[in-house]
């Protein structure tokens, strides 16, 4: 646990002071200390390319009256920076009076270990892993032409000052392992890419000679895709796998469902609760609570401890995503969804592992079912514009479907879809639940922040598929 | 007030003497100061107020052709100690790689021209919301506008980059931009659009007027959409997205692509790669030039290139590591491109218009489907309906698709390029290309 005053002339009690004076007519508020340990090793190209460490230390102090937000930070922890911080903000709120929430739900449970990945491996044995996964992609076919590969660690210890002395502390590990490869035959080049990640030590990743199934997954996309034919234009059945593809659930309606949009009336679904947006059979979770995952959380950035927090229950919107200001707001409790990339920036609402569960029918059938269509296995990006509802992904491998059976593969393709009618067209939902990975990374107003998916196979009646064949 | 010059000199001197004294036999190091204020509004009301002060220093050391860095928002001396002893030590245990190097010394900048980046008007928060107020009223005015969501930033940055070589310059810079968000609501659809400004000097930009107007006007002109059919057809890009272009065509000949194989223009050096009517440069000595610079993020001095010529491609964009690797020398541009842009074409945007009897004209994309190994391209993308030269209707969930290879010959370019952002581009058109939709 880092100790934010030992090398600063100001003190816990200076804090506290300051915190609970700003804020004593403000409704809520916090001040936010972060200290975040990480590196990057990357090797490409046959070298270690870099190899980087990084120490970022900073305050983030934030006063909320009414709707208005202010907020400050700096990265300088002393008692004329936290002052001057303070001093801003009560300029923003001078007109405006509040009463101060001091509310915050208590737990004592942890999801992850109070450890910090960079230490826990040395770099000589962290270069060596590097290095055998060159080695191995690189004999493993002469169409092996490029390999990259990478560990990434963080650990960020925070603590949050309340007004009225309340503290509440997280330490969070978090590491992810990529590989990268590139394979050229025929004149054709493509790319194939594959990670893994979590909030757990690297060895716990790499157990059983592990890397070598990333390599193994990676060469096996980059190989597919150099089969690949055109994909196809226009609107059709699409299967999505299990795992990673629940991205199309993060951006078709995830994003959708947090509370500030909601709260101003900027989502496609704020007026939707209660009433049904999915066909039957669908449930959807937000849940920060799976030990270790990537988007698991003790508590939030504003210090809520987090939860499982059921978004539509067969079909029926339920509940949207809240932190404390979009909950106060909406008449409703936080979820413990509340979070910030880091010190630099203000809370948002935000996912942590979202989830549709399984239901009862096989991929098998699904596949079998369809006469023309596209099996979609695995993603890169999405994007969401959550006025319009109209979400898209990418393809990195998928498959022609023709008469039931599964075909050639097909270049990456731009699926596109309506965020409030595509779950009503989800017409099968697969047995075969799976979580992704470990390697997703959310991106909203400026602020990424590590986010986990799941979902079984599902299939989706009607999806528009972006390829170049009419 | 923004840290001056003397503070980050002696903090990047402190540095090197540091690495030095360890036994790097070379090391740099930047120190960069940057403070921005933030004021947003919703609905005709303050929302945020936002002030960030931020110190971030960021320290290479060789030993060698061993390499490491380290980074870090703590300039306490004696954190910076600790992390320069832990770089050296990684440096150590890194292998040699025989390109590593500090740029050779002849192509250093010299002299530090004064392109007026820095404004040091400083514009107060009360300022800031009267701007914003004016701005949402006009924003908000007509009925359709359900939501609006406008900001207003100014930041003040300077910085120092230092090497053992004896390079030791920087300069300040400034920033002021407003962005304005609209929602508009019918009967059919909820959709949303923006407009936005930002340059170096306050006097330069948009009026709050004229920026709440457009916002709105373009929200609302996008309601009450269609999907349409599949087929191929020529698609003009508003300036907002044909930018987007040259974005890709700036990562598909970054010296790191080319010298890793993974670039779809790898090897195209004196090839028509564009019709032969395209012009691409980047310039980065332009006057208060949002993307301007004097040197790169290694020190390099950096003067205008010529990327394509009469359709040629001419130079990549080369930094120190890859150039020793591809045998060419840095053209300083560590970092990427500055001020980047395709010269104007030779006709209207209204003939433009009017070459097809029929265009999708394209507003916004959405998703990251540019692939650069292979130039496959495939987005979502929202725009009109464009027959007889005139707007019919707007469309949205629709994907263009195509690949940049053909893409980029298939350009055709109007005359209306002006220099709002970093990377501009005149009204774009371009030919067979596919449209998904029903």
């Amino acid at each position: 646990m880092s100790n934010f005053f030992d090398k600063s002339d100001l003190s816990r009690k200076d804090a506290d002071k300051i915190v609970s004076d700003t804020l004593q007519n403000c409704d809520d508020g916090e001040l936010y200390l972060e200290d975040t340990k990480s590196e990057s090793i990357l090797l490409d190209d046959n070298k270690i390319k870099s190899s980087s460490y990084s120490s970022d230390l900073g305050f983030g102090f934030r006063a909320i009256t009414g709707e208005v937000v202010a907020y400050s930070h700096s990265n300088e922890i002393s008692k004329d920076s936290l002052k001057k911080s303070s001093e801003n903000l009560k300029s923003t709120l001078k007109s405006m009076k509040g009463t101060y929430n001091h509310d915050i739900s208590r737990s004592n449970k942890k999801f992850y270990e109070d450890i910090n990945p960079l230490e826990q491996k040395t770099l000589n044995s962290k270069l060596e892993v590097l290095n055998k996964v060159n080695e191995y992609l690189r004999k493993k076919d002469n169409s092996v032409k490029q390999v990259t590969t990478s560990f990434a660690g963080e650990q960020k210890s925070i603590e949050i000052i309340r007004s009225g002395g309340e503290v509440l502390t997280d330490v969070r590990p978090l590491i992810r392992f990529n590989v990268s490869v590139m394979l050229e035959k025929n004149g054709r080049k493509e790319t194939g890419v594959y990670g893994i990640g979590g909030r757990q030590s690297y060895d716990e990743y790499l157990k059983n000679d592990n890397w070598k199934t990333v390599c193994e997954e990676a060469f096996r996309i980059a190989s597919v895709n150099l089969e690949s034919k055109p994909a196809p234009a226009g609107e059709m059945k699409v299967v999505l796998g299990p795992g990673w593809p629940a991205i199309l659930i993060h951006e078709a309606i995830g994003h959708g469902l947090e509370g500030d949009f909601n709260r101003k009336k900027t989502s496609a679904f704020h007026d939707l609760m209660g009433q049904k947006v999915a066909s039957e059979g669908v449930t959807i979770v937000d849940d920060g609570t799976i030990d270790n995952r990537r988007g698991s959380l003790t508590i939030d950035d504003e210090g809520t401890p987090t939860e499982k927090t059921v978004l539509i229950e067969n079909g029926i919107l339920k509940n949207f995503m809240q932190d404390r200001l979009n909950a106060r707001l909406m008449n409703t409790k936080s979820t413990g969804s509340g979070r910030r990339e880091n010190y630099r920036h203000v809370v948002l609402p935000r996912m942590r592992n979202t989830m549709m569960m399984s239901g009862n029918q096989t991929q098998e059938e699904m596949i079998k079912s369809v006469d023309k269509g596209i099996f979609a296995v695995s993603f890169g990006g999405g994007q969401v514009d959550i006025t319009s509802g109209k979400f898209v992904f990418n393809c990195t491998e998928a498959y022609e479907i023709n008469n039931g059976k599964i075909g050639s593969p097909i270049k990456g393709a731009t699926l596109i879809g309506d965020g409030p009618s595509i779950l009503k067209e989800v017409s099968m939902v697969g047995n075969d639940m799976m979580l992704d990975p470990g390697i997703g990374t959310c991106g909203k107003a400026g602020q990424g922040v590590p986010v986990g998916v799941a979902q079984p196979s599902i299939l989706i009646d009607k999806m528009t598929v972006g390829g170049t064949k009419l | 007030m923004v840290k001056d010059q003397e503070y980050l000199r002696s903090k990047a001197s402190y540095c090197l003497d540091l690495a030095k004294k360890l036994g790097a036999t070379g090391s740099s190091v930047t120190v960069g100061h940057s403070i921005s204020e933030t004021v947003n509004f919703r609905n005709n009301t303050l929302d945020e107020s936002n002030r960030s002060d931020g110190l971030a220093i960021s320290i290479e050391t060789y030993l060698g052709k061993k390499r490491s860095s380290i980074s870090s928002s703590n300039l306490l001396d004696d954190n910076i100690k600790t992390l320069i002893e832990k770089c050296f030590v990684t440096t150590k245990n890194t292998p040699e790689d025989e390109f590593n190097s500090l740029p050779d010394k002849e192509l250093l900048a010299k002299e530090i021209k004064n392109l007026n980046l820095y404004d040091e008007t400083h514009f107060d928060n009360e300022k800031k919301i009267e701007y914003l107020k004016e701005l949402e009223s006009v924003a908000s005015s007509e009925e359709k506008i359900v939501n609006t969501e406008s900001s207003f930033t100014e930041n003040k940055s300077n910085f120092i980059l230092a090497n053992s070589d004896g390079f030791c310059n920087g300069y300040k810079s400034s920033s002021f931009s407003a962005s304005c968000v609209t929602v508009a609501k019918d009967e059919n659809s909820m959709e949303r659009d923006y407009e936005f400004t930002s340059k170096r000097h306050l006097s330069d930009i948009k009026s709050a007027k004229e920026l709440g107007e457009k916002a709105s006007e373009q929200t609302i002109r996008k309601l009450s959409p269609n999907k349409i059919g599949s087929e191929k057809i020529s698609i003009i890009f508003d300036k907002r997205i044909a930018k987007g272009m040259l974005g890709a065509f700036a990562g598909a000949i970054s010296s790191n692509a080319i010298a890793r194989g993974t670039s779809f223009l790898k090897d195209k050096i004196n090839e028509q790669i564009f019709s032969e009517t395209i012009n691409v440069i980047d310039k980065p000595d332009m006057n208060k030039g949002v993307g301007s610079q004097i040197f790169d993020s290694e020190g390099v001095k950096s003067d205008t290139l010529n990327l394509i010529q009469n359709g040629i491609l001419k130079n990549y964009l080369v930094d120190t590591y890859n150039g020793k690797k591809l045998n060419l020398k840095s053209n300083g541009r560590c970092g990427g491109t500055t001020n980047l842009y395709f010269d104007n074409g030779k006709i209207s945007f209204e003939d433009l218009l009017n070459t097809n009897s029929k265009h999708i004209y394209v507003t916004e994309t959405i998703g990251h489907g540019s692939n650069l190994v292979t130039g496959d391209y495939s987005v979502g993308a929202t725009g009109f309906l464009i027959e007889n030269g005139e707007f019919k209707f707007p469309v949205n969930e629709i994907t263009i698709a195509g690949n940049f290879k053909d893409m980029f010959k298939n350009i055709t370019l109007a005359n209306d390029l002006d220099f709002e952002y970093s990377v501009n581009s005149p009204t774009m058109m371009i030919e067979g290309m596919t449209v998904a939709g029903k």
